[in-house]
Formats: C-alpha cells, sequence, structure tokens
C-alpha cells in the first residue's frame, strides 16, 4: 500500500519566478514519473528565513503532498541534493492524523481564498456606487 | 507584639492558590502538531528560541514529544530560528 508523504522544499531567492516554476514542474515530472499520485501542492511564495542559510536570507517555499511507494522518496530526495537550485528540503510521511489535518487546512486556505476573491468583487462596487451617486448629484446639479 | 504583628503582614501569605496547568493539546482536541505553522510553534519556545519544559506549559508527555519533533522540524526549514535573541519582541 502506497503511503502519503509531504516533502516541503526552498530554493534560492536569484531564481525568476519562471525559473521557480520550471523548477517545481522538474520535481512534479520526477514524482509522476515514478508513479507517485501528486495530492496536493501549494507554492508559499518567497518567505524571509528565520536564519541565513547558504548565505541567502529568503527563499522560494514550495509544498507538495504525494502518495507514493518509500523508494520514490528516496529518489526524490536525491535529485534535491543534485540541483543546486535546491537549498533545503524536508519530507516527512504522513500518519492518519496529519491527513485529517491537512484536508482541514486545505479546506480552510479555500474559504480564505474565496472570502479573499468576494472581498475583491465586492470592493469595487462598493467605490462604484457611491461614485455613480456622485455624477448623478453632479449631472442634476449640471441639469439645474 | 506590635512587631511581631508586622512580620505577619511583611511575611509573604502562603500562596497555595495554583492554577492547574492543563495540556491544551488534550483539552482542545489537537491530534497534529504542524510544523508549518511557525506562529503557533512560538508559543513553547523561550526568547532564545529554546522548547519549554513540560513543567512550565503542562503539554502532557505524548503531545509534548510531538511539539519537540514539529519545533525541531520547522527548524531545519527556516520556520524557526535555531538560536536567537528577543524572539517574541519580534511579532
Amino acid at each position: 500500500m502506497a503511503n502519503q508523504y509531504e516533502t516541503v522544499f526552498i530554493m534560492t531567492p536569484v531564481l525568476s519566478e519562471e525559473q521557480m516554476k520550471e523548477t517545481v514542474q522538474k520535481f512534479e515530472k520526477i514524482l509522476t514519473d515514478k508513479g507517485a499520485e501528486i495530492v496536493h501542492q501549494e507554492n508559499w511564495g518567497l518567505r524571509k528565513l528565520e536564519y541565513p542559510i547558504q548565505k541567502k536570507s529568503s527563499g522560494f517555499y514550495h509544498l507538495i503532498e504525494f502518495k507514493a511507494e518509500g523508494s520514490v522518496v528516496e529518489a526524490l530526495e536525491l535529485q534535491y541534493r543534485r540541483d543546486e537550485r535546491i537549498i533545503r528540503f524536508l519530507t516527512v510521511s504522513m500518519d492518519k492524523y496529519a491527513i485529517a489535518y491537512a484536508e482541514k487546512r486545505r479546506a480552510n486556505r479555500k474559504e480564505k481564498a474565496a472570502a479573499k476573491e468576494e472581498v475583491k468583487e465586492e470592493a469595487p462596487v462598493v467605490t462604484e456606487q457611491p461614485q455613480e451617486v456622485n455624477n448623478e448629484s453632479n449631472q442634476t446639479e449640471q441639469a439645474e | 507584639m506590635a512587631q511581631q504583628n508586622d512580620i505577619k503582614y511583611i511575611a509573604p501569605v502562603a500562596v497555595d492558590i495554583k492554577k492547574k496547568k492543563y495540556c491544551r493539546f488534550k483539552k482542545s482536541g489537537i491530534k497534529y502538531i504542524d510544523y508549518k505553522d511557525g506562529e503557533f510553534l512560538k508559543k513553547f519556545v523561550n526568547e532564545q528560541g529554546k522548547i519549554l519544559p513540560r513543567r512550565l506549559t503542562g503539554t502532557s508527555l505524548k503531545y509534548q514529544k510531538k511539539v519537540a519533533q514539529a519545533v525541531k522540524r520547522a527548524r531545519h526549514l527556516a520556520l524557526l530560528p535555531f538560536v536567537t535573541d528577543n524572539l517574541k519582541s519580534n511579532y
């Protein structure tokens, strides 16, 4: 039976956005080629590190949850070590509580994202309404 | 006599009213401690970034082990510092 794993890796901040995405795709491909099923992905973007790693004080964080055999993890970590764009990585196997937590976390993040979008959608409407009122009042004034 | 009374007041009255410590994970039913949440884990380290002992936080043994594991993972990912000063004043 395949285990579920969670891997977080940190890429150097010298990469451009595209190079960063390319790197992520490379590791996605490594996983899928080995027969892993990617459950979830998160890109945390550029984050400040709490202490410098390789004299760098920030890095791109990326998280992948996947289901695979244990041997895949070894192959993945070997590729991490060989890639000099990766400055730090961590892979942990998930127990049932971790999986439950991850699902909850995902739902929370979705809600937050949805809430943000709603706010974005509402915000312009709210700003537009007073403008319209102003316009109308201006027009009426002009009409008078 | 008066002096004796004064001394009685100066000496601290026996403070036996201790607040009972409890394990916050058992109480709130948290089963998994996330190493990705650095801000949450900061509750379990002191200003220098050291893990606080059970006798101060009241965490049960089962969850103290998990807290320690999570803090160590977070340190590896640079989400928490290994050593620092004034961790708490940063936020």
